[in-house]
């Protein structure tokens, strides 16, 4: 069953991806985002990682995804839509993208599956996921988590002054 | 296929199709309650804005007006069903969709009463905050369909509006993720009952009040309904949609109204319970069924929702986001501050 | 879990201290008071660094040797570049507190990535300092050339960041760890897989992009002309030797088992990076796009003490980032005082004659380019020879000859300014140099030192063997 559901999520991320570069229109392009970005969060629930799966859906469903969508409707590419192809180094694009299956696919093999970390599904199930994400992240990832919160303020920082400073 | 076929005849399916057979019954239930309150409280709130403004509201069709909404839903039925020449089709026809389905899958965690609940998830409450981010791409997505000026207008100021005040939100929740100590809602609302006020309203009274401000934005009411400001953008996102298409954007309004009442009455209000001193004084309160304390306080939140219409006039567009970003955020972080140092010392 | 903040203490303050300055600077008018603070902040932190040697958080955060002389080496960095920018912002009318604020942090994530001891945190410590790098490249709002650098530089270094988590996951899908160390002993069995080669390759893609190795090198030249001199000047140092410092650690530590395989292809990209820095750097007429391909050919040479692996080869880089480090800024500070209001400065034609109406400036431009040529007695030379010398050491003779060649060929497009400064009239209008005491004191320090260096190296030849253990 598990299988099951694993295989339609996986086979559905990698169609809605497809399609999310086909798509001749951007706004199109998003909206297939969209929908792969909630096969993403299923992904997420099948590994019991429940409060993942909601903040991917909260952050980039809905605010990240939103800002593309703002822009993409502000720029209003009507005539890009009707150009054949504006970029010409496609067929290199298409062959590094081959190699680098082909590469994932050969390296396959040598991902383990024996490894096992005090985090296993049981205890994970027992803490609740938001609790067990809380405590590693607090005490374990403490490090991490502080540098990450700097590396947010710097964003902030970065954009109000290149998009509010007044010019002098 | 032959794979299914054993997994039905094994023991104990049986049982789990019954499961699937008693959450089906439950949502449409859910459903069912749900819409006939939609319809009615489109009457109720042109009957409470009415006698707020000295006039009498709908009052011929039935006794009273009551069969106002029915004649409302056969006229929304039967109408010509219009299409702009150059809109994006399918997404045209999508954008009601989301916005209703949006709407109405918030409604599966939310306990109605002490074990009704269609999922009981450990998360309900960032399923709540997921799902209604999700809602904004209905409204945005038919801005943008609809090759109309108004519409995009409309979208646009909604898109905007949606997800600054969504942060609001979510952080007005946190201060209640902090003393519930869980994001399940119906721990939430066990919490509540034991704590002495019996209502998170009384301990979080600052994240209450960011909130439910937060929350008239989010459901794009009056006096932050900006993106469907008749005087300057006709009808706002839904310009250009008519017959049942225009019917489902109103519908999911007011449910998302109906959710985010609802939210409000489980992680502020205590949800089914009573406070412990109400019993204590009148202990024949006891009795009444828990539903019924959640209806109450539903209606009230959504009267509530009526008499600022009523009240307010219209904020202008940077008020709106300065309303949003200087006073609910810092007002909301501020909040779990000070919860968060009140959890740690006592 | 017992958390020993002892060896942070100088992130810490640094951290601390940048949140204070972008306060501080809503309410200072003059801007300059805040560069001084910046300075005198890096002080403070650099004054805590003898005694923060130790781990943190599990192994997390590693301060040795081999961190603290990267992280003083980002302290010079950083002071250099705002005596170089007090004056120059004002110039470029962006005289505002951010910049500085947004060096530091900057600096605060090169520290953290000579310090990571786990991939997670060297990912988040590249993160910070890359974002606020892309920043400062854009810093001119009003000039389009910086927005376009901006822009190039933020997509290309996502796109890398990109890579770089790809090469993490797969490693942790191999060993189960994202701990540098822990990773070197999971994979101390020695077996080699396309799993393990594929992440190498990744993580070597993605701090090749960092560094500017060929061909990941696309991304310096337009980035490095359109933003900022002195935002030019801070990111062909500071974010190089940070990636250097993380290549040496991830590889030598994380990969050291994978030597064998992970130096081929590092040989392959030197020789790369070497002709197609030197070679393009030959046709530039702007000095700034001619430093860019000259900074692309010096991280090939540095990359080859990497490739010498083992105490030697890492003292040679870490020595060799030092004297670039020394060298490169001294050659932009100059850069720096050609431009002034309405006069961009940037071509070489700029610099005929510049002996004859500005002799002092022509002279300490002399020194900077015999040094990045490599000519004795400057430090550039001491640079190359140790790492040349370290190179023959591990049997890699060929590799320095090549780099030799490169050498030479180099000479041509550096001492074509001295030319045109000691050889040509001067043209047009003349020059006049914006100075100041701050730029002044700074070509002072980079001359003097990348004198001293190129006469008396043995006390900073120590200091880097000692440091690099």
């Amino acid at each position: 069953m598990v299988e099951l559901f694993f295989g339609y999520l996986a086979g559905a991320v990698v169609v809605l991806s497809l399609l999310v570069v086909f798509s001749r229109n951007a706004v199109h392009s998003v909206l297939w985002m969209l929908l792969m970005f909630l096969h993403m969060a299923g992904l997420y629930l099948l590994l019991n990682a429940e409060f993942l799966a909601a903040t991917q859906v909260i952050v980039y469903a809905g605010a990240i995804l939103v800002l593309f969508l703002f822009v993409i409707m502000l720029l209003n590419i009507t005539e890009e839509m009707r150009l054949e192809q504006f970029t010409v180094g496609w067929p290199m694009g298409v062959s590094v993208s081959l190699g680098v299956l082909i590469a994932m696919l050969a390296a396959l093999s040598g991902f383990r599956t024996d490894l096992k970390g005090p985090w296993s599904i049981e205890a994970v199930e027992r803490t609740t996921h938001t609790k067990a994400l809380g405590k590693v992240l607090y005490t374990e990832y403490m490090l991490p988590f502080e540098i990450a919160s700097l590396v947010l303020l710097v964003a902030i920082v970065g954009a109000v002054y290149l998009a509010k400073k007044r010019l002098r | 296929m032959m794979k299914l076929f054993e997994l039905l005849i094994q023991p104990g399916s049986f049982d789990i199709l019954l499961d699937i057979l008693v959450v089906v019954l439950k949502i449409a239930v859910v459903i069912a309650v749900v819409m006939l309150h939609v319809a009615y409280a489109t009457y109720f709130e042109r009957k409470v804005i009415g006698h707020m403004q000295v006039r009498m509201g709908p009052r011929e069709v039935g006794p009273h007006g009551l069969l106002q909404p029915v004649a409302d839903m056969l006229k929304l039925f039967f109408k010509e069903d219009i299409i702009p020449a150059r809109a994006d089709k399918p997404v045209f026809y999508l954008a009601p969709v989301i916005s209703l389905m949006a709407a109405l899958s918030s409604l599966a965690v939310i306990p109605f009463f002490d074990g009704f609940v269609i999922a009981d998830i450990n998360i309900g409450l960032l399923f709540i905050l997921a799902v209604s981010s999700l809602g904004s791409y209905g409204i945005v997505l038919s801005g943008w369909a609809s090759n109309s000026k108004y519409s995009f207008l409309g979208g646009l100021r909604s898109m905007a509006q949606v997800i600054s005040y969504e942060v609001a939100m979510g952080l007005s929740l946190v201060g209640v993720m902090i003393m519930a100590g869980s994001l399940n809602l119906t721990e939430i609302v066990r919490a509540q009952a034991s704590y002495p006020a019996g209502m998170f309203a009384v301990p979080q009274v600052l994240g209450f009040f960011v909130f439910i401000v937060a929350a008239i934005a989010e459901t794009n009411r009056a006096p932050f309904d900006l993106p469907e400001a008749e005087s300057e953008l006709v009808a706002g996102y839904f310009v250009e949609y008519s017959g049942m298409r225009f019917a489902l954007f109103y519908a999911a309004e007011y449910i998302g109204m109906i959710v985010m009442g609802a939210l409000a009455v489980t992680c502020f209000l205590g949800g089914w319970t009573v406070p412990g001193f109400v019993t204590a004084v009148l202990p024949f309160l006891e009795h009444v069924p828990g539903v019924v304390w959640f209806i109450g306080k539903l209606y009230f939140i959504i009267f509530f929702y009526y008499w600022i219409r009523a009240t307010l006039p219209r904020y202008r567009y940077d008020q709106l986001m300065n309303i949003g970003w200087k006073i609910l955020i810092p007002l909301a972080l501020v909040n779990i501050l000070i919860t968060g140092i009140a959890k740690v010392i006592l | 879990m017992e958390i020993n903040i002892q060896p942070l203490v100088p992130e810490i303050i640094m951290a601390v201290l940048a949140l204070l300055l972008l306060l501080l600077e809503l309410f200072v008018r003059r801007k300059e008071t805040v560069g001084l603070l910046c300075i005198a902040s890096v002080t403070v932190a650099a004054y805590y660094m003898p005694q923060s040697f130790g781990k943190a958080f599990g192994g997390m955060f590693i301060s040795d040797g081999y961190s603290v002389f990267f992280k003083f080496l980002f302290f010079i960095n950083l002071i250099l570049t705002v005596l170089l920018s007090i004056r120059y912002i004002v110039i470029e009318r962006v005289n505002h507190g951010e910049y500085y604020a947004l060096m530091m942090l900057s600096t605060l994530g090169m520290m953290i990535m000579a310090s990571a001891g786990d991939l997670i945190v060297l990912y988040l410590g590249l993160e910070l300092m890359a974002l606020s790098t892309y920043i400062l490249a854009g810093f001119i709002r009003h000039d389009i050339r910086s927005n376009e650098a901006a822009l190039k530089y933020f997509l290309l270094g996502a796109f890398s960041s990109a890579i770089l988590l790809y090469g993490i996951t797969m490693i942790y899908g191999r060993t189960g760890t994202t701990g540098i160390a822990l990773i070197g002993a999971a994979l101390a069995e020695g077996t080699v897989d396309p799993v393990l080669l594929l992440s190498v390759t990744a993580l070597l893609v993605a701090l090749g992009f960092k560094i500017a190795l060929a061909p990941f090198h696309m991304w310096a030249p337009d980035a490095y002309e359109g933003a900022p001199t002195s935002v030019t000047a801070f990111m062909s140092v500071g974010p190089k030797a940070a990636g250097f410092a993380a290549l040496g650690r991830v590889f030598l530590t994380g990969f050291g088992p994978l030597t064998g395989e992970w130096s081929v292809i590092l040989i392959v990209l030197s020789v790369l990076t070497m002709a197609v820095g030197n070679i393009l750097a030959i046709q530039q007429q702007n000095i700034k796009r001619m430093l860019a391909y000259s900074s692309v050919a010096h991280a090939g040479y540095a990359v080859i003490g990497v490739i010498a692996a083992g105490a030697e080869g890492l003292s040679s880089m870490m020595n060799y980032l030092f004297i670039y480090a020394l060298m490169n800024i001294g050659a932009f500070a100059v850069v720096i005082t050609l431009r002034s209001e309405g006069f961009q400065g940037e071509s070489l034609h700029d610099y005929k004659g510049l002996s004859r109406t500005h002799p002092v400036a022509a002279a300490v431009m002399l020194v900077f380019m015999f040094s990045l040529t490599g000519i004795p007695p400057t430090a550039g030379f001491i640079g190359k020879f140790y790492i040349f010398k370290a190179a023959v050491a591990a049997g890699y003779a060929w590799l320095a000859v090549v780099a030799v060649v490169f050498s030479v060929i180099s000479a041509f497009f550096y001492l074509r300014v001295v030319m045109y400064m000691y050889m040509h009239e001067p043209e047009g209008e003349p020059l006049t140099l914006s100075l100041s005491p701050a730029i002044g004191l700074a070509l002072l320090i980079t001359t003097v030192m990348v004198l001293i260096v190129g006469i008396y190296p043995s006390p900073f030849l120590a200091f880097a063997r000692i440091a690099a253990g």
